[in-house]
Protein backbone atom coordinates (compact mmCIF):
# COMPACT_ATOMS: atom_id res chain seq x y z
CA UNK A 1 0.00 0.00 0.00
CA UNK A 2 1.00 3.19 -1.30
CA UNK A 3 -0.16 5.18 1.96
CA UNK A 4 1.39 3.40 4.85
CA UNK A 5 4.90 3.97 3.02
CA UNK A 6 5.73 6.40 6.32
CA UNK A 7 6.26 3.74 8.85
CA UNK A 8 8.57 1.61 6.71
CA UNK A 9 12.59 2.38 7.47
CA UNK A 10 13.35 1.62 4.09
CA UNK A 11 11.65 4.36 3.01
CA UNK A 12 13.89 6.79 4.97
CA UNK A 13 16.66 5.20 4.57
CA UNK A 14 16.05 5.74 0.69
CA UNK A 15 15.32 9.43 0.88
CA UNK A 16 18.71 9.80 2.73
CA UNK A 17 20.61 8.01 0.32
CA UNK A 18 19.11 10.06 -2.02
CA UNK A 19 20.16 13.73 -0.63
CA UNK A 20 23.69 12.08 0.22
CA UNK A 21 23.85 11.76 -3.71
CA UNK A 22 22.61 14.55 -4.67
CA UNK A 23 24.83 16.76 -2.68
CA UNK A 24 27.80 14.49 -3.75
CA UNK A 25 26.88 15.49 -7.34
CA UNK A 26 26.41 19.02 -6.47
CA UNK A 27 29.66 18.89 -4.67
CA UNK A 28 31.69 17.63 -8.01
CA UNK A 29 29.76 19.90 -10.38
CA UNK A 30 29.14 23.35 -8.84
CA UNK A 31 31.81 25.62 -10.00
CA UNK A 32 31.04 28.73 -7.27
CA UNK A 33 32.55 28.05 -3.59
CA UNK A 34 28.40 28.85 -2.27
CA UNK A 35 26.98 26.20 -4.52
CA UNK A 36 29.34 23.86 -3.14
CA UNK A 37 28.45 24.85 0.34
CA UNK A 38 24.74 24.03 -0.73
CA UNK A 39 25.84 20.76 -1.50
CA UNK A 40 26.94 20.06 1.76
CA UNK A 41 24.29 21.46 3.50
CA UNK A 42 22.13 18.59 1.70
CA UNK A 43 25.44 15.64 2.34
CA UNK A 44 24.56 16.61 6.20
CA UNK A 45 20.85 16.65 5.98
CA UNK A 46 21.02 13.14 4.30
CA UNK A 47 23.25 12.02 7.36
CA UNK A 48 20.76 13.14 10.08
CA UNK A 49 18.09 11.86 8.17
CA UNK A 50 19.42 8.11 8.25
CA UNK A 51 20.24 8.41 11.49
CA UNK A 52 16.62 9.36 12.80
CA UNK A 53 15.41 6.81 10.74
CA UNK A 54 17.56 4.50 12.68
CA UNK A 55 16.50 5.93 16.03
CA UNK A 56 13.08 5.52 15.55
CA UNK A 57 12.84 1.86 14.35
CA UNK A 58 15.58 0.44 16.07
CA UNK A 59 17.42 1.88 18.75
CA UNK A 60 16.11 0.91 22.32
CA UNK A 61 16.49 4.70 23.62
CA UNK A 62 14.89 7.19 21.15
CA UNK A 63 16.47 10.11 22.26
CA UNK A 64 19.89 9.64 21.39
CA UNK A 65 19.16 10.03 17.90
CA UNK A 66 17.00 13.06 18.80
CA UNK A 67 20.03 14.53 20.57
CA UNK A 68 22.95 13.68 17.87
CA UNK A 69 20.56 15.30 14.95
CA UNK A 70 20.42 18.41 17.40
CA UNK A 71 24.27 18.61 17.69
CA UNK A 72 25.22 17.92 13.88
CA UNK A 73 22.80 20.96 13.47
CA UNK A 74 24.81 22.75 15.81
CA UNK A 75 28.18 21.86 13.71
CA UNK A 76 26.38 22.80 10.93
CA UNK A 77 25.45 26.30 11.78
CA UNK A 78 28.54 26.84 12.78
CA UNK A 79 30.50 25.52 9.89
CA UNK A 80 28.12 27.84 7.46
CA UNK A 81 29.30 30.54 9.58
CA UNK A 82 32.90 29.98 8.86
CA UNK A 83 32.55 28.87 5.70
CA UNK A 84 30.48 32.34 4.55
CA UNK A 85 33.10 34.11 6.06
CA UNK A 86 36.06 32.65 4.64
CA UNK A 87 33.89 32.70 1.06
CA UNK A 88 33.38 36.58 1.57
CA UNK A 89 37.06 37.21 2.86
CA UNK A 90 38.70 35.37 -0.70
CA UNK A 91 35.62 37.61 -2.79
CA UNK A 92 37.28 40.58 -1.25
CA UNK A 93 40.76 39.61 -2.34
CA UNK A 94 40.41 38.15 -5.48
CA UNK A 95 36.49 39.33 -7.04
CA UNK A 96 35.75 35.85 -7.93
CA UNK A 97 34.17 33.39 -5.92
CA UNK A 98 34.55 30.61 -9.30
CA UNK A 99 36.88 27.83 -7.67
CA UNK A 100 38.68 27.11 -11.07
CA UNK A 101 39.76 30.86 -10.78
CA UNK A 102 41.41 30.56 -7.22
CA UNK A 103 44.80 28.73 -8.14
CA UNK A 104 47.70 31.15 -6.73
CA UNK A 105 48.69 28.00 -5.08
CA UNK A 106 49.37 26.14 -8.25
CA UNK A 107 52.34 25.24 -9.28
CA UNK B 1 -9.10 4.55 -3.62
CA UNK B 2 -11.06 7.51 -3.17
CA UNK B 3 -12.66 6.30 0.05
CA UNK B 4 -9.57 4.97 1.92
CA UNK B 5 -8.11 9.07 1.17
CA UNK B 6 -10.60 10.14 3.50
CA UNK B 7 -9.43 8.50 6.29
CA UNK B 8 -6.71 9.48 9.26
CA UNK B 9 -4.09 6.70 7.47
CA UNK B 10 -4.80 7.75 3.93
CA UNK B 11 -4.90 11.90 4.82
CA UNK B 12 -1.48 11.58 6.46
CA UNK B 13 0.21 9.26 3.84
CA UNK B 14 -0.75 12.34 0.94
CA UNK B 15 1.22 14.49 3.41
CA UNK B 16 4.05 12.23 3.59
CA UNK B 17 3.97 11.65 0.26
CA UNK B 18 4.35 15.50 -0.09
CA UNK B 19 7.31 15.72 2.68
CA UNK B 20 9.10 13.51 0.53
CA UNK B 21 8.19 15.24 -3.41
CA UNK B 22 9.48 18.68 -1.48
CA UNK B 23 12.38 16.96 0.02
CA UNK B 24 13.62 15.43 -3.40
CA UNK B 25 12.83 18.67 -5.54
CA UNK B 26 14.23 20.78 -3.57
CA UNK B 27 17.52 19.04 -3.51
CA UNK B 28 16.97 18.51 -7.07
CA UNK B 29 16.78 22.54 -7.54
CA UNK B 30 19.53 23.17 -4.98
CA UNK B 31 22.18 21.10 -6.99
CA UNK B 32 20.98 22.28 -10.76
CA UNK B 33 19.53 25.90 -11.04
CA UNK B 34 21.41 28.39 -12.55
CA UNK B 35 21.35 31.29 -10.12
CA UNK B 36 22.45 30.62 -6.53
CA UNK B 37 19.41 32.34 -5.14
CA UNK B 38 17.36 29.78 -6.57
CA UNK B 39 19.48 26.97 -5.12
CA UNK B 40 19.32 28.73 -1.55
CA UNK B 41 15.49 28.30 -2.41
CA UNK B 42 15.64 25.23 -3.34
CA UNK B 43 16.99 24.20 -0.66
CA UNK B 44 14.91 25.81 2.08
CA UNK B 45 12.11 23.65 0.20
CA UNK B 46 14.15 20.40 0.77
CA UNK B 47 15.10 21.55 4.51
CA UNK B 48 10.99 22.17 5.04
CA UNK B 49 10.49 18.68 3.55
CA UNK B 50 13.02 17.01 5.76
CA UNK B 51 11.58 18.90 8.85
CA UNK B 52 7.93 17.23 7.79
CA UNK B 53 9.87 13.54 7.74
CA UNK B 54 11.27 14.09 11.42
CA UNK B 55 7.87 15.07 12.16
CA UNK B 56 6.79 11.45 10.96
CA UNK B 57 9.43 9.88 12.45
CA UNK B 58 7.84 11.15 16.39
CA UNK B 59 10.24 14.06 16.84
CA UNK B 60 8.44 17.20 16.76
CA UNK B 61 11.23 19.04 18.45
CA UNK B 62 13.48 18.15 16.12
CA UNK B 63 11.30 18.86 13.21
CA UNK B 64 10.99 22.65 14.69
CA UNK B 65 14.47 22.82 15.16
CA UNK B 66 14.82 21.98 11.48
CA UNK B 67 13.03 24.60 10.23
CA UNK B 68 14.31 27.54 13.13
CA UNK B 69 18.30 26.62 12.56
CA UNK B 70 18.22 25.45 9.05
CA UNK B 71 15.31 27.30 7.08
CA UNK B 72 15.49 30.14 9.54
CA UNK B 73 19.00 30.73 10.21
CA UNK B 74 21.42 29.15 7.60
CA UNK B 75 19.22 29.50 4.40
CA UNK B 76 19.17 33.30 5.48
CA UNK B 77 23.06 33.69 5.96
CA UNK B 78 23.29 31.97 2.38
CA UNK B 79 20.97 34.75 0.81
CA UNK B 80 23.29 37.42 2.66
CA UNK B 81 26.37 35.99 1.38
CA UNK B 82 25.13 35.70 -2.30
CA UNK B 83 23.93 39.44 -2.23
CA UNK B 84 27.83 40.14 -0.69
CA UNK B 85 29.80 38.02 -2.72
CA UNK B 86 28.11 37.69 -6.01
CA UNK B 87 29.50 39.23 -9.10
CA UNK B 88 26.57 41.13 -10.35
CA UNK B 89 27.96 40.69 -14.13
CA UNK B 90 28.41 36.98 -14.21
CA UNK B 91 25.40 36.34 -11.38
CA UNK B 92 24.60 32.95 -13.28
CA UNK B 93 26.60 30.00 -12.12
CA UNK B 94 28.67 28.58 -14.92
CA UNK B 95 28.46 24.70 -14.89
CA UNK B 96 31.65 22.34 -15.23
CA UNK B 97 32.43 20.81 -18.40
CA UNK B 98 30.44 18.44 -19.91
CA UNK B 99 32.74 15.52 -19.08
CA UNK B 100 32.92 16.53 -15.60
CA UNK B 101 29.24 17.22 -14.74
CA UNK B 102 28.44 13.51 -16.70
CA UNK B 103 31.09 11.42 -14.85
CA UNK B 104 29.90 13.22 -11.40
CA UNK B 105 26.25 12.26 -12.25
CA UNK B 106 27.49 8.44 -12.97
CA UNK B 107 29.29 8.49 -9.78
CA UNK B 108 26.79 9.86 -7.73
CA UNK B 109 24.53 7.48 -9.32
CA UNK B 110 26.23 4.56 -8.69
CA UNK B 111 26.62 6.18 -5.06
CA UNK B 112 22.53 6.29 -4.37
CA UNK B 113 22.54 2.39 -5.79
CA UNK B 114 24.75 0.74 -3.45
CA UNK B 115 23.64 2.76 -0.38
CA UNK B 116 20.39 1.74 -1.74
CA UNK B 117 21.44 -1.63 -2.00
CA UNK B 118 23.31 -1.91 1.24
CA UNK B 119 20.18 -0.26 3.29
CA UNK B 120 17.48 -2.39 1.62
CA UNK B 121 19.33 -5.89 1.79
CA UNK B 122 20.65 -5.86 5.26
CA UNK B 123 18.63 -7.08 8.12
CA UNK B 124 18.74 -4.37 10.66
CA UNK B 125 18.32 -5.91 13.74
CA UNK B 126 15.18 -3.94 15.89
CA UNK B 127 15.86 -3.42 19.95
CA UNK B 128 13.49 -6.07 21.96
CA UNK B 129 12.71 -2.66 23.90
CA UNK B 130 12.44 0.41 23.84
CA UNK B 131 13.42 2.77 27.35
CA UNK B 132 11.36 5.83 26.79
CA UNK B 133 9.12 7.34 24.61
CA UNK B 134 11.29 9.70 22.99
CA UNK B 135 9.25 12.48 23.63
CA UNK B 136 10.16 16.28 24.42
CA UNK B 137 10.48 15.97 28.19
CA UNK B 138 12.63 12.57 27.57
CA UNK B 139 14.82 14.63 25.07
CA UNK B 140 15.18 17.75 27.41
CA UNK B 141 16.19 15.20 30.56
CA UNK B 142 18.85 13.65 28.55
CA UNK B 143 19.96 16.90 27.34
CA UNK B 144 20.57 18.00 30.72
CA UNK B 145 21.76 14.85 32.38
CA UNK B 146 23.94 12.32 30.15
CA UNK B 147 24.85 15.01 27.65
CA UNK B 148 25.18 18.11 30.00
CA UNK B 149 29.05 18.22 29.23
CA UNK B 150 28.44 18.30 25.31
CA UNK B 151 25.87 20.47 25.45
CA UNK B 152 27.89 23.04 27.47
CA UNK B 153 30.78 22.01 24.77
CA UNK B 154 28.57 22.93 21.53
CA UNK B 155 27.91 26.75 23.08
CA UNK B 156 31.74 26.84 23.37
CA UNK B 157 31.81 25.88 19.41
CA UNK B 158 29.37 27.93 18.49
CA UNK B 159 30.63 30.92 20.57
CA UNK B 160 34.35 30.20 18.34
CA UNK B 161 32.55 30.01 15.49
CA UNK B 162 31.08 33.28 15.58
CA UNK B 163 33.89 35.20 16.96
CA UNK B 164 35.99 33.87 14.16
CA UNK B 165 33.48 34.63 11.40
CA UNK B 166 33.56 38.08 13.05
CA UNK B 167 37.52 38.42 13.23
CA UNK B 168 37.52 37.06 8.97
CA UNK B 169 35.37 39.12 7.74
CA UNK B 170 36.50 42.46 9.86
CA UNK B 171 40.53 41.64 8.97
CA UNK B 172 39.38 41.11 4.89
CA UNK B 173 38.38 44.63 5.22
CA UNK B 174 40.89 46.38 7.08
CA UNK B 175 43.29 45.18 4.47
CA UNK B 176 41.54 47.31 1.73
Amino acid sequence: MMLALSSHLNTYLLIGAFLFAAGFYGLVQRRSLIGMLIAGELVLSGASVNLMAFNRFLAPDPTVGQIFTLFIMGIAAAEAAIALSIIIAVYRNYKTIDAPDLHDLQG
Amino acid sequence: MVHSLLTVEGLSGLVFLAMVAATASGALIAINSKRLVRAVAGLALSFTGVAGLYYFLNSPFVALMEMLIYVGAVCVTIVFAVMLAEPRSESKVGKGSGMGALFGAIVSGLVFLGVAAVSTTTKWPVAAAKVNSGSITEVGLALLTPFSMVFELISVVLLVAIIGALALAHSGREKE
